[in-house]
Parts: C-alpha cells; sequence; structure tokens
C-alpha cells in the first residue's frame, strides 16, 4: 500500500503489547495527520513509553496494526531501515554516544546508515546543532554537556536522518526546571516548521501549548482524548479528571 | 663492550658458577638475541591474534543463533579449564599428525604445514582468546541497552552497532583485565619451550645444559628480559588507555 498525505502518516490500530504475563497494551488505537503534534500523557506504567517504541519498532506488537507512511510496521518482514529513516526518535535519557563529539554524534548516522558524503553531511550537522542553539559546543563530548545541551544534541542526532516523524519519550523528565525551556522551544519549533510530532510529556502547559491532539492512557488503554481546550476543561473520564486534578 | 666481557670472563675465573657466558662467548650470545627475537615475534602474533578471536568471540556471544552462542561458550569452557600446557602438546602432537605435508625448499624432506612455531601460535592464542572473550563480554555488558537502542533507532545495523557502538565502549571498561590477561599471555609464550619452538626459553636451556656454569646468570637474564618485555605491553597498554579516555565521560 502506497501512502498519500490525505492519509494518516501513522495510522495505530487495535494494539495489544504484553511483556511475558503482564499486558502493557489493551487494544491501542489512534491516527496522526501530517504536521500534527500529538501529545500522550497518563500516570506511570500506563504504557506510553511502550506505545511509542512500539511505533519505530523497538518493541514488537501481539495484535493490532501499526502504519508508518504504508510501511507495516507490525508486518514480521519489515524493512526496519526503512522505517527508520521514516521515524526519529528522542529519549528521556538523551543516550548519546558517550565517546563521540557532539558533532560526531549528529554526524554518524547519515554517513553510517545513509552513507552521504562526508563534506556534505558535515555541512548539515553543523547547521542543525546551530538550530537547537548548540553553536559551538560541536567537538564537546556528552560528558561535557548539561543536561539540556546533551538533549538537544540528542533531538539534532535524530533530525539528522531527515524523518518524517519525531517520537519524544518525556524528553524533558531528566532535566532541571530552567533548562526544561530550553528543550521545549527546540521542539515548538520543529512543530512551528510542520514537522509531525508524537510527544510523551508531563508539562501540561507545553501539551496545551503545541498539541493539536492529547491522548490520555491509563492500563494499556486510551481513556480520553480530544484537542487541547476541551481536554483540558472538559474531561469527562473519571481517571483523566482525578489524573489532572493532581498535575495541574 | 670490550669491557663487560673481560669482566664476564674474569668473573667466570673467581666464581664458576656466574659464567655470563653470553656476554663474551658470540655464539651463545646471538642463541639469546635469536631466543627474545622468537620470543617478540610469538608474543606479538599472539597479542593479535588473541584479541581478534576475543572481539569476534564476544560478538557471535550476542548472535541470536543458539547454535553459534553454545559453540562459543564450549570453546571458551574448554580453554579456560585446561591447562595451556596440554594443550600446546595435543595441538602440536595430536592435530598437527592430520595437517597436511610440504616439500621443504631442499626439495628432499616433507615438513608439516604448520610448524611448531605455527602450532605455537594457535595455541596460546585460542587460550588467551577465550579469556579475552570474556573480559570483552562483561565490558559490552557494562554497555547500557539504552545506548545500543539509540543507535538502533537511528537505523544501525547490529553489525554497526557493534563496531561503532558497542566495542568502542566496551573496550575501555576491558582495558584494565585485557591488560592483566596479555601479561600473562607474554609470560606463557615460554611454555612453547616444550614443543621445541627456539624461543628465549628453549635457547636458554641450551645453553645451561651446555655449559652449567652459566645455569644462573641465564636465569636471571629471564628474568630481566620478561620485565623489560612486560614492561614495555604495559607502558603501551597505559598509553593507549590515555588515548581512549574520554573527557567528561567516567571512570
Ligand atoms: N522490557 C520490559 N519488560 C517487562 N516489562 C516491561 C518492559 N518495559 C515496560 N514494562 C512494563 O510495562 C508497563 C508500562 O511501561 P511503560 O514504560 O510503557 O510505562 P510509561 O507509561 O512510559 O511509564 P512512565 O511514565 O513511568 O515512563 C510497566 O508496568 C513496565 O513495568
Ligand atoms: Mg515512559
Amino acid at each position: 500500500m502506497t501512502w498519500t498525505p490525505d492519509q494518516p502518516i501513522i495510522s495505530v490500530k487495535g494494539v495489544h503489547k504484553s511483556f511475558g504475563d503482564l499486558e502493557v497494551l489493551k487494544g491501542v488505537s489512534f491516527d496522526v495527520m501530517k504536521g500534527e503534534v500529538v501529545c500522550i500523557i497518563g500516570p506511570s506504567g500506563s504504557g506510553k513509553s511502550t506505545l511509542i517504541r512500539c511505533i519505530n519498532g523497538l518493541n514488537d506488537i501481539q495484535a493490532g496494526s501499526i502504519s508508518v507512511e504504508g510501511i507495516e510496521v507490525h508486518d514480521p518482514a519489515l524493512d526496519k531501515l526503512a522505517l527508520r529513516k521514516k521515524v526519529g526518535m528522542v529519549f528521556q535519557q538523551y543516550n548519546l554516544f558517550p565517546h563521540k563529539t557532539a558533532l560526531e554524534n549528529v554526524m554518524m548516522a547519515p554517513l553510517l546508515v545513509l552513507k552521504r558524503d562526508k563534506a556534505e553531511v558535515e555541512g548539515t550537522a553543523r547547521a542543525l546543532l546551530k538550530k537547537v542553539r548548540l553553536e559551538g559546543k560541536e567537538d564537546a563530548y556528552p560528558g561535557e554537556l548539561s543536561g539540556g545541551q546533551q538533549q538537544r544534541t540528542a533531538i539534532a542526532r535524530s533530525l539528522a536522518m531527515n524523518p518524517d516523524v519525531m517520537l519524544f519519550d518525556e524528553v524533558t523528565a531528566a532535566l532541571d526546571p530552567e533548562t526544561v525551556k530550553e528543550v521545549l522551544v527546540t521542539i515548538k519549533d520543529l512543530a512551528a516548521e510542520g514537522m509531525t510530532c508524537i510527544l510523551v510529556t508531563h508539562e501540561m502547559g507545553f501539551a496545551r501549548e503545541v498539541a493539536d491532539h492529547i491522548y490520555f492512557t491509563d492500563r494499556g488503554v486510551i481513556v480520553e482524548h480530544g484537542p487541547p481546550d476541551t481536554f483540558f476543561t472538559s474531561a469527562t473520564d473519571p481517571r483523566t479528571r482525578e489524573f489532572l486534578s493532581q498535575i495541574l | 663492550m670490550d669491557l663487560i666481557a673481560d669482566l664476564a670472563r674474569d668473573l667466570a675465573d673467581v666464581a664458576p658458577r656466574w659464567n655470563f657466558i653470553w656476554l663474551y662467548d658470540p655464539v651463545t650470545g646471538g642463541k639469546i638475541l635469536s631466543g627474545i627475537w622468537m620470543t617478540i615475534k610469538l608474543a606479538v602474533a599472539c597479542l593479535i591474534f588473541s584479541m581478534i578471536i576475543g572481539v569476534a568471540g564476544a560478538w557471535l556471544q550476542g548472535s541470536p543463533n543458539r547454535f553459534l552462542r553454545a559453540f562459543v561458550n564450549g570453546y571458551i569452557q574448554f580453554f579456560r579449564n585446561t591447562p595451556p600446557f596440554v594443550q600446546l602438546l595435543f595441538f602440536y602432537f595430536a592435530l598437527g599428525q592430520f595437517t597436511p605435508v610440504v616439500t621443504a625448499p631442499d626439495g628432499w624432506t616433507v615438513q608439516p604445514i604448520i610448524s611448531n612455531v605455527g602450532w605455537a601460535i594457535i595455541s596460546l592464542s585460542f587460550f588467551a582468546g577465550a579469556f579475552n572473550v570474556e573480559i570483552f563480554r562483561a565490558g559490552i555488558e557494562a554497555v547500557p541497552e539504552s545506548t545500543r537502542e539509540a543507535s538502533e533507532a537511528l537505523g544501525f545495523t547490529r553489525t554497526q552497532t557493534f563496531r561503532y557502538i558497542v566495542l568502542p565502549l566496551a573496550i575501555r571498561v576491558s582495558l584494565p583485565a585485557l591488560n592483566n590477561n596479555l601479561v600473562n599471555l607474554v609470560k606463557t609464550t615460554t611454555q612453547a619451550f616444550g614443543i621445541a619452538v627456539p624461543e628465549l626459553l628453549y635457547q636458554s636451556v641450551t645453553i645451561w645444559n651446555d655449559y652449567p656454569s652459566a645455569q644462573y646468570p641465564t636465569m636471571l637474564l629471564l628474568f630481566v628480559v620478561y620485565i623489560v618485555l612486560v614492561g614495555i605491553l604495559v607502558m603501551g597498554m597505559n598509553r593507549w588507555e590515555r588515548q581512549m579516555r574520554i573527557p567528561g565521560y567516567g571512570a
């Protein structure tokens, strides 16, 4: 099936995922259109990370289907490389390569995976680091960068693969309050440029501002969803209301 | 030089058990030098091959193929739990029988395609390699799963992740243990004496069989040479460790 932009760029249908006996996702469905920003919120352990890890094939699923630009992620014959060229992922713990400088971290995947020309890759990488406001830090190792700087390097590293979709898994959760903002600004810029984003986040103010749609997960299902204004003001599900009352 | 030779000669006259013969006799001197050279060649070859075996084995241990993993584990168990000297004898005498022979350059005699030096290198490399696999494996396990996932998410293949991410980080963790094992390997090359490889111990023994008066001095020489060789290795390893140090990165 070839994907056309009028179809959802990501389509998740009835996804079930278990780790052994523990069923973590119990039939999750949602669609994301190109250029949309979707936030997933919900209590700890409700399966948010698992869900977005399933989208780029880091976790496999037991039932249901996930397609990304027409690539069937659940297909046993999945071309993982094709999928990963389309989907970038940023992790809570940054997960930079500690033995490579910021610039090298950004350059590695285009060089090794896309086999692109080195001079061209370096130019793009420098531009990306500039874009995430890390000019001058090109030659610093991750251990020499602050948490926020590391996370922005990680975002640049993902962007270097020129993905169509970005997945963010609580990317500000490990940061101190002052540096949270610099990372959120970077993500907001991306969203404004039209990047399709799925964000797992606890930053409600941010979700409200950037999201087109918010999903609330609890115990492996989506219990409530809607655009931010209705979601935050008139949630009907009691679990969502309780969660929002604790966090807002 | 002549002064030292004269001194050694005089000492041999007054103290008959302390005949530093290789200091004034060119034949025994030459034997010592060729023994040292053979020891260095043995050690360098075994260091290189044992590291290659260590890296390859550690890589195979992470393979999804159960039989490959079992094979590597079997290899480690065998070489780690049996005496290296017996391994050497077995390789040379038992396996050596089955290797093809070629005609020697003289055109008359035949010789096995793998010489005793070859068997010593093979046997010692596999012995030290078994430990290297374990050492690298420990280093690999110290690399966080999340780092591996990040490279997977970027589209790296399993081989690329290993080669560019896991191995460089694992080696840094493994260096101290690797250091110990390689030091042991250099000392263990003396076992090649058992299959008549003309390395330093072998040459020393032939010297003191011919000149019992040279036995103690030659033993002292053995200590000195190994202290120097191991010292060079350790210096090299420390230098490597310094070069690999990452600014701002733990340990
Ligand atoms: N690899 C795994 N093996 C076994 N259980 C797992 C694994 N990964 C996650 N789980 C379990 O699945 C459940 C959901 O985990 P998940 O990380 O998706 O939650 P989350 O919503 O992201 O929570 P948090 O907000 O704390 O990050 C948890 O109970 C967790 O213990
Ligand atoms: Mg999570």
